[in-house]
């Protein structure tokens, strides 16, 4: 080896070392530079660190309040919450849906209706982060599988939800209403923070009145969650104030006789307390099973429910606008008696039928040879259309009116029932505004036998009978009777509006109910038959209404048109004539007389509620539980 | 007694001289230390990084195993056994390269492994990572050093060959280790300042033309995130914000072992790989990752040293540059998950989760105990 190499060598080594040095300070250099940013992170901004952390894993969440439930007036529940488990998928979080559902599928029975219903909601607005339910009722084995699977499925999660229930829902759906989704709508109008956690709002009636009430105040968890959103513990918690129980004027039992007396029919019975207004009964027959709706109906079902020629979803009571026929006449003849258009004594002579002036059209009584010689007691009592045709034509429109509207036609009077119709109160300048007509002499003779123009629902006919039970006192009619704790219904329960109606002379509504309870125990009353052997005294009226319309797309077998064009049969009525408990409206569609039809349904309701159910009629929240099962 | 021979008596350190038992092993005890030391924490942090998954940890240390007995095998070999092979083995490294080019197979979209009948499953580009600073060392050292330019330029085709294969593939992370290693070699070899100098402006110009024509999309993604985690929260900027919060909210003292709520709620990603210093600096603080890169500097100091007292040029450059490059993976990975560097596949040596780049650490490991324990003595 040459001596050259040596030397090279050394200088090589020599070379190497200064390149080393070099190399060292860059690693100190760089490795400090490591340390002082872990001292930025770790020591300067620690702070700022933490509370990212914190922000990642800790999440606030709000907890619904359980909704109020609704008790009747005996305190049976009406309305319930149960804890129902569903799967949820939260689409954020979700890896890839169609898998996730593909994987679901295999662990779950997820049907066809499901999976429409879950796509339907997925393209809805929603909240971000909101869950979206899958399928509802898991059974043990199901929540156990997914368990087992879970760890495979982000953003899948088991939810024990209280969900409305209806025990007796075919019975009382119409009256409480349900409660549904929120949707896109509702959403826009709901206060976003108190319902940030709440799946439910009432879609109708009770629930939707008293939405407000029932609903609560929203409470908050905190919760840490993993990176998934999956919570693993609870940290914090401020719980909900739960919905207010709300008791119903409402009486089951005689809501379940209404129904059975409607049954196989179609029709609608209110009843209300006139003391009070309060409704004890609200039937609309058919009913149906509001159940169903809560967590979504499946199309075939609806399809089912919406296609049915007896309209099992319309609610004839506060929506069924009906020719009220003679059921109006009690409030007409206070008219004609309080107007100076009748005299209690005056007699007419009734051929059979009325003409306005010799010669024209012939207005017919239901009666073909004619009642002869009537005064008002008798016009009542037999019905007398001829009677009513002279004092209408007396009265003039004006003057029916101005009475009629003071009875609460044309209106919604109610307080607390979402969803009432007001029925059509007709006057001139209504003709003229929706017809262009002007109001002509025979429109008044039709409306002096509720027919014609006028239409009124059950529930405004039982209104306006229960004023005449409390001869012109007004009690709007209303559902609500009182909240859980005894509190003040004020500010929940819209005010009273209505003055009394006062007669010049106030013997006149005795005048009137001794009339209407000739229609009951009178010789010749038209619903003698229904008054008989009655240990108490009744007022009444009854009525038939022709059926006046009927599309002409609608299908039906020969039978059925015959049946369909049948009259409607209507009965109002109360009793005790002294101290008047219940007050009725009976409407059933195509019954045929309201003599023959309708009045014995009310009869068999006042004896359901003056004798049968009359020891148990008035509790108080107090005893809630002991009551609950002997009901019914 | 050669004259070799009275050079290196005079020269050796009698610290760096290994004796007895150590000797006979070819280990260096100091560095075999400090290495084990480094593993069985970093085993620590795997299994919270994992998520307590025993398995992981269990699967790990049996390729620490692995690894060890590789780097006992390195360590056996006399440093003149690499430089002999240095060739042989870097054409068939370039060979690989291409073959994984033509019949790689690989995921997301790059091909890294190549699957030869009858071997198990491998990635040509990690054996470069030794094989390159070989090559440039072997180039290097037949002549006098410093090197001339002519030479300098052969030898940066030498490291930037392999470096544009593996680039392609592609990976970056890999390609820049490699070049690195090879790069370090030139340097060490004794590459004139002003050289370095010109070329750090040519990359300076060269920078944005990469920028524009040469990188991916989803690699322009990661360097523009880098800049601004912010601007995708959910999205690429995910690893950086969790990992920046992991690192800042572990704090002085740290949340405690298996504490760490970003990593144990699945916050930070990938963190028992790349990310798992994170959860390191979550769980054990400031104090933590000071004893962390305490030791990594102890484990270069050490290699350092041995390429200094090396015995010939081959050694101490191929000693350099594998410290260098070790260094590399601790300075990128660090800073990658501090928010420092933008995101490149390096794990963190010796702690992240991974088999291939575990065994070729300890290999290069062997081969600095090879260099080291492999000394002609006096022999009278």
């Amino acid at each position: 080896m040459p001596w050259g190499e040596i030397k090279d060598t050394a200088a090589e080594r020599r070379l190497f070392q200064r390149r080393a040095l070099v190399m060292l300070v860059v690693v100190f250099l760089l490795l400090a530079g490591l340390a002082a940013r872990m001292y930025q992170l770790q020591v300067a901004e620690h702070d700022i660190y933490t509370t990212l952390s914190d922000k990642n894993r800790v999440q606030v969440q709000s907890v619904p309040p359980p909704r109020g439930l609704v008790y009747d007036r005996n305190q049976v529940l009406l309305a319930e919450n149960r804890p129902v488990f569903s799967v949820t998928l939260v689409p954020e979080r979700v890896g890839g849906m169609d898998e996730t559902l593909e994987q679901l599928e295999r662990i779950l029975e997820v049907s066809e209706e499901d999976l429409e219903r879950f796509e339907r909601r997925l393209r809805e607005p929603r909240r971000p982060f909101q869950e979206i339910p899958l399928r509802y009722d898991l059974t043990e084995d199901e929540i156990a599988r997914l368990a087992v699977h879970r760890h495979r499925l982000p953003g899948v999660e088991v939810r024990a939800e209280l969900v409305r229930y209806y025990p007796h829902s075919e019975l009382t759906a119409h009256a409480l209403g349900f409660v549904g989704r929120i949707n896109r709508d509702e959403l826009q109008r709901i206060d976003p923070v108190n319902y940030a956690g709440t799946n439910y709002i009432g879609k109708s009636g009770v629930e939707r009145f008293y939405e407000k009430l029932l609903h609560g105040e929203v409470g908050y968890q905190h919760v840490e969650t993993n990176a998934r959103g999956r919570i693993l513990r609870v940290l914090e918690r401020e719980s909900p104030s739960p919905g207010e129980d709300l008791q119903l004027h409402l009486d089951l039992r005689l809501q379940a006789r209404a129904h059975e007396l409607l049954d196989g029919r179609r029709g609608a019975i209110v009843a209300i307390e006139p003391k009070t207004g309060g409704l004890l009964a609200l039937a609309s027959v058919p009913g149906f099973d509001a159940n169903k709706f809560v967590t979504g109906i499946s199309v075939p079902d609806y399809r089912e429910l919406s296609e049915s020629k007896d309209k099992p979803l319309f609610n004839r009571a506060l929506r069924g606008q009906y020719a009220p026929a003679s059921t109006l006449k009690p409030m007409l003849a206070i008219a004609a008696l309080d107007s100076g258009a009748v005299t209690r004594d005056q007699t007419i002579w009734d051929p059979g039928y009325f003409q306005l002036k010799p010669g024209g059209r012939r207005y017919r009584d239901w009666k073909r040879g004619g009642h002869g010689w009537v005064d008002l007691t008798h016009a009542m009592a037999q019905s007398c259309d001829v009677y009513f045709y002279e004092a209408a034509v007396e009265m003039g429109v004006d003057t029916m009116h101005s009475y009629l509207s003071r009875f609460g036609f044309g209106e919604d009077a109610t307080l607390d029932v979402s969803g009432a119709l007001s029925g059509l109160l007709p006057s001139p300048d209504w003709k003229r505004a929706m017809r262009d007509e002007p109001w002509y002499p025979g429109d008044s003779v039709n409306l002096g036998i509720g027919q014609g123009f006028m239409l009124a629902t059950p529930l405004q006919m039982a209104t306006a009978t229960a004023l005449i039970a409390n001869r012109g006192e007004w009690v709007e009619p209303r559902l609500l009777k009182g909240i859980e704790g005894d509190q003040s219904l004020d500010g929940f329960l819209p005010s009273e509006t209505h003055e009394p109606l006062k007669l010049q002379n106030p013997d006149d509504w005795e005048f009137i109910v001794e009339a209407m309870a000739e229609v009951m125990h009178g010789s010749r009353g038209t619903a003698r038959g229904a008054g008989r052997d009655a240990p108490y005294r009744m007022a009444g009226k009854t009525g038939t209404a022709q059926v006046f319309s009927l599309a002409e797309d609608e299908e039906y077998d020969a039978e059925e048109i015959r049946e369909r064009l049948r009259d409607h049969a209507l009965f109002v009525g109360f009793a005790p004539v002294e101290n008047p408990e219940i007050a009725v409206a009976v409407i059933v569609e195509n019954g045929g007389g309201g003599s023959r039809t309708a009045a014995p349904v009310a009869r068999a309701l006042f004896d359901a509620w003056l004798l049968e159910f009359a020891d148990t009629g008035n509790d108080s929240l107090v005893s809630k539980t002991d009551s609950q099962s002997e009901a019914l | 007694m050669s004259v070799r021979e009275v050079y290196t008596s005079t020269a050796s350190n009698p610290l760096g001289r290994p004796r007895g038992f150590w000797s006979a092993l070819h280990l260096d005890p100091v560095l075999l230390i400090l290495l084990t030391a480094l593993i069985i924490g970093g085993l620590f942090v795997l299994y919270s990084g994992a998520d307590r998954n025993f398995d992981v940890v269990k699967a790990q240390a049996i390729r620490f195993g692995i690894a060890f007995v590789v780097m006992l095998v390195f360590a056996q070999l006399d440093p003149s056994v690499f430089r002999r092979w240095a060739p042989w083995l870097y054409a068939a490294g370039l060979a690989g390269l291409v073959a994984v080019l033509l019949v790689g197979v690989g995921a997301k979209g790059a091909q890294r492994w190549l699957a030869l009948p009858g071997l198990p499953r491998f990635q040509p580009s990690e054996l470069m990572k030794l094989v390159v600073p070989m090559m440039a060392a072997w180039y290097l050292s037949r002549h006098f050093l410093p090197p001339r330019l002519p030479r300098i330029g052969m030898s940066l085709i030498v490291v930037l060959l392999p470096m544009a294969l593996i680039a392609v593939q592609p990976d970056l992370g890999t390609a820049l280790l490699v070049g690195m290693a090879g790069l370090f070699v030139v340097f060490f070899a004794g590459m004139s300042w002003r050289l370095i100098s010109a070329f750090a402006v040519m990359i300076s110009v060269a920078a944005p033309v990469l920028w524009f024509f040469g990188m991916r999309d989803y690699q322009k993604q990661r360097v523009l995130t880098l800049l601004d985690p912010q601007s995708d929260p959910l999205g690429a900027g995910w690893n950086i914000i969790q990992s920046k919060t992991a690192i800042g909210s572990g704090g002085f003292e740290g949340k405690g072992w298996l504490q760490g709520t970003q990593s144990h709620l699945e916050f930070l990603p990938e963190s028992h790989t790349d990310f798992i210093v994170a959860v390191l600096a979550e769980e054990f603080g400031f104090i933590g990752m000071l004893v962390l890169l305490s030791i990594y500097l102890l484990i270069i100091l050490r290699c350092l040293f041995i390429a200094v007292v090396a015995q010939d040029s081959f050694s101490r450059l191929i000693a350099g540059a594998l410290t260098m490059t070790f260094f590399i993976y601790v300075f990128v990975n660090i800073g990658m998950v501090s928010g420092l560097l933008p995101v490149v596949g390096v794990p963190l040596p010796l702690i992240s989760y991974g088999g291939t780049s575990t065994v070729t650490l300890m290999a290069a490991f062997g081969i600095l105990m090879s260099v080291h324990t492999h000394r002609r003595m006096i022999s009278a």
